[in-house]
């Protein structure tokens, strides 16, 4: 039996950076762009020394958080860990009964630790390398989750920082942000010009930005969505995973990460298929795949589903790949269908996710409905984010409470009346 | 007519290591073309194989993208500012 790795002593198990294009290598910097063809920049491992360090023991006795897959991880040395990771993967009936599915399973991300999205998992293997590399100053372009993420660990690990956003996000994700007293940026225009700016910035700023030049690390913490799930589902991997789309990131490293289990021989290896979420008034990844174009043309946002409006995707085509190599769908849904999963997922399962996770539930009903998921794959519908940092997406839609005096006749009536509404199948209309 | 160029890290290297540049051109094809005659070396890291522009860069002329004005024909005037971003940024 191997034993469990001294994290601290053992051999490094990242060896460079590698271009997605062209497979230039380069030394382990804060870099994201290949010089060459300007592609992203990714993490390299020895997968070898991954398994001499590793097994299934090793890891389900390691810390309840990301960093029991450390090795998986491309940090050395101390780590930020404020309890990110391992949440809830929870398996589905009332949901999975309306949709006709027989396995179907909910990865709860929005009970994610500390600020309630994915984001914290990327985040905190970021700013574990900045303080490697030494940045006193952190940064990110968000649309929201990542800017709460950030501004929460930073403050936990003592390093400035200053985020920007979009100027009309929801004051949920505003005050997200501010409570942890960063320096809060909200720029007069859609996330694309939020992240321009930010790429300008990072070229004259000696600052860590966590999405640009830590990208390369930063994205790899997405992979443990996908190791989660496979130690969840008893060490193997699902039939067919949901999640939604923005820059396309998250989607390929859920996959990644189920690959290196298979590469390091903890769990088998298996087929599975990768579908994507996005909101139609921000879908140039699912209008690309419809029209079976291989890239992706930049669109302006125009959704409720601001989380994931990123109009010009940088991992887009890498998600187009990954859907056709799969055999997988991306699709997208409308506001009204948006809020309607949000409630769904609500009333089934009784987790309250944002829009984004309101995006995943539609066009996963989507899919099924199409014939496009079958009732026997085990499926993974990926809850990115927490519904109360999106409160006014919803307002409008739900119900109201019953205003009642303090006696029991008053309560009587108010109950017969919210009877009568339930039989009249009573639905508040939609303005 | 004098137009300010925003110049990515990775392309630094061509331009004497300055990240903003002034430079001429009526639309973004022709600046390109002045750029290289300064900074030889610069055309030929934006354009792949087949001469095209390189998926992997955004062209932005007063903050927007090309692609949503006239592309590599999209008209400059005086002042404006081009910017070249790597597309690999961000979510």
């Amino acid at each position: 039996m191997a034993i469990a790795s001294e994290t601290t002593n053992a051999k490094p198990t990242y060896t460079k950076l590698v271009s997605k294009e062209g497979g230039a290598e380069y030394d382990l910097l804060p870099l994201h762009v290949c010089e060459e063809t300007f592609a992203p920049l990714e993490v390299a491992y020895d997968y070898e020394a991954i398994r001499e360090q590793v097994t299934r023991e090793s890891i389900a006795a390691g810390p309840k958080s990301i960093w029991r897959y450390k090795p998986f991880l491309p940090v050395s040395g101390e780590v930020i860990d404020v309890g990110t990771g391992m949440t809830p993967l929870i398996k589905s009936n009332r949901l999975a009964r309306r949709l006709g599915l027989k396995e179907l399973y909910i990865k709860n991300d929005a009970v994610n630790m500390p600020t309630l999205s994915f984001k914290d998992r990327v985040v905190s293997v970021a700013l574990t390398k900045a303080r490697e590399f030494g940045f006193s100053t952190v940064s990110c372009a968000s649309t929201g989750n990542l800017a709460n993420s950030t501004a929460a660990i930073s403050a936990h690990a003592g390093l400035d920082c200053c985020v920007f956003i979009p100027a009309d996000l929801e004051i949920g994700k505003v005050l997200g942000t501010l409570i942890y007293n960063p320096t809060l940026m909200a720029v007069k225009g859609n996330y694309d010009q939020v992240n321009r700016l930010c790429s300008e910035v990072a070229n004259s700023y000696g600052w860590g930005f966590v999405n640009i030049n830590l990208r390369p690390y930063y994205s790899e913490g997405s992979k443990t969505l996908g190791f989660e799930v496979a130690e969840q589902l008893g060490w193997q991997l699902p039939d067919h995973i949901v999640s939604p789309l923005a820059s396309g990131s998250l989607y390929t490293k859920i996959q990644k990460g189920f690959q290196e289990f298979v590469k390091t021989g903890l769990v088998e290896d298996k087929h599975v298929r990768f579908s994507g979420a996005q909101a139609e008034g921000c879908s140039p990844i699912s209008q690309a795949f419809k029209e079976g174009r291989d890239f992706v043309t930049p669109v302006k946002p125009n959704t409720v589903a601001k989380s994931i409006a990123i109009g010009n995707p940088a991992d887009g085509a890498y998600a187009l790949d990954l859907a056709h190599q799969t055999n997988g769908n991306i699709e997208d849904v409308t506001d009204a269908e948006i809020i309607d999963g949000i409630k769904l997922l609500a009333e089934t399962e009784g987790i309250f996710t944002e829009t984004a996770g309101g995006t995943t539930i539609a066009v996963l009903k989507k899919l099924v409905e199409a014939g496009k998921i079958d009732p026997d794959e085990t499926t993974v519908a990926y809850v990115t984010g927490n519904g109360l940092k999106t409160q006014e997406s919803v307002q409008g839609y739900i119900g109201e409470p019953l205003a009642v005096e303090p006696n029991l006749e008053s309560f009587e009536r108010a109950w017969q009346r919210s009877r009568t509404l339930d039989r009249l199948e009573w639905q508040q209309v939609l303005i | 007519m004098s137009v300010k160029v925003l110049v990515p890290t990775v392309l630094q290297k061509y331009t004497d290591n300055q990240a903003v540049l002034e430079c001429e051109g009526s639309n973004v094809k022709e600046l390109v073309e002045t750029l290289e005659e300064t900074y030889p070396g610069f055309k030929g890291r934006l354009r792949d194989e087949q001469g095209k522009l390189r998926r992997f860069l955004n062209f932005y002329v007063n903050s927007e993208d090309i692609r949503f004005l006239d592309h590599e024909k999209t008209a400059l005037n005086d002042g404006d500012e081009v910017s070249i971003v790597p597309a690999v940024a961000g979510g």
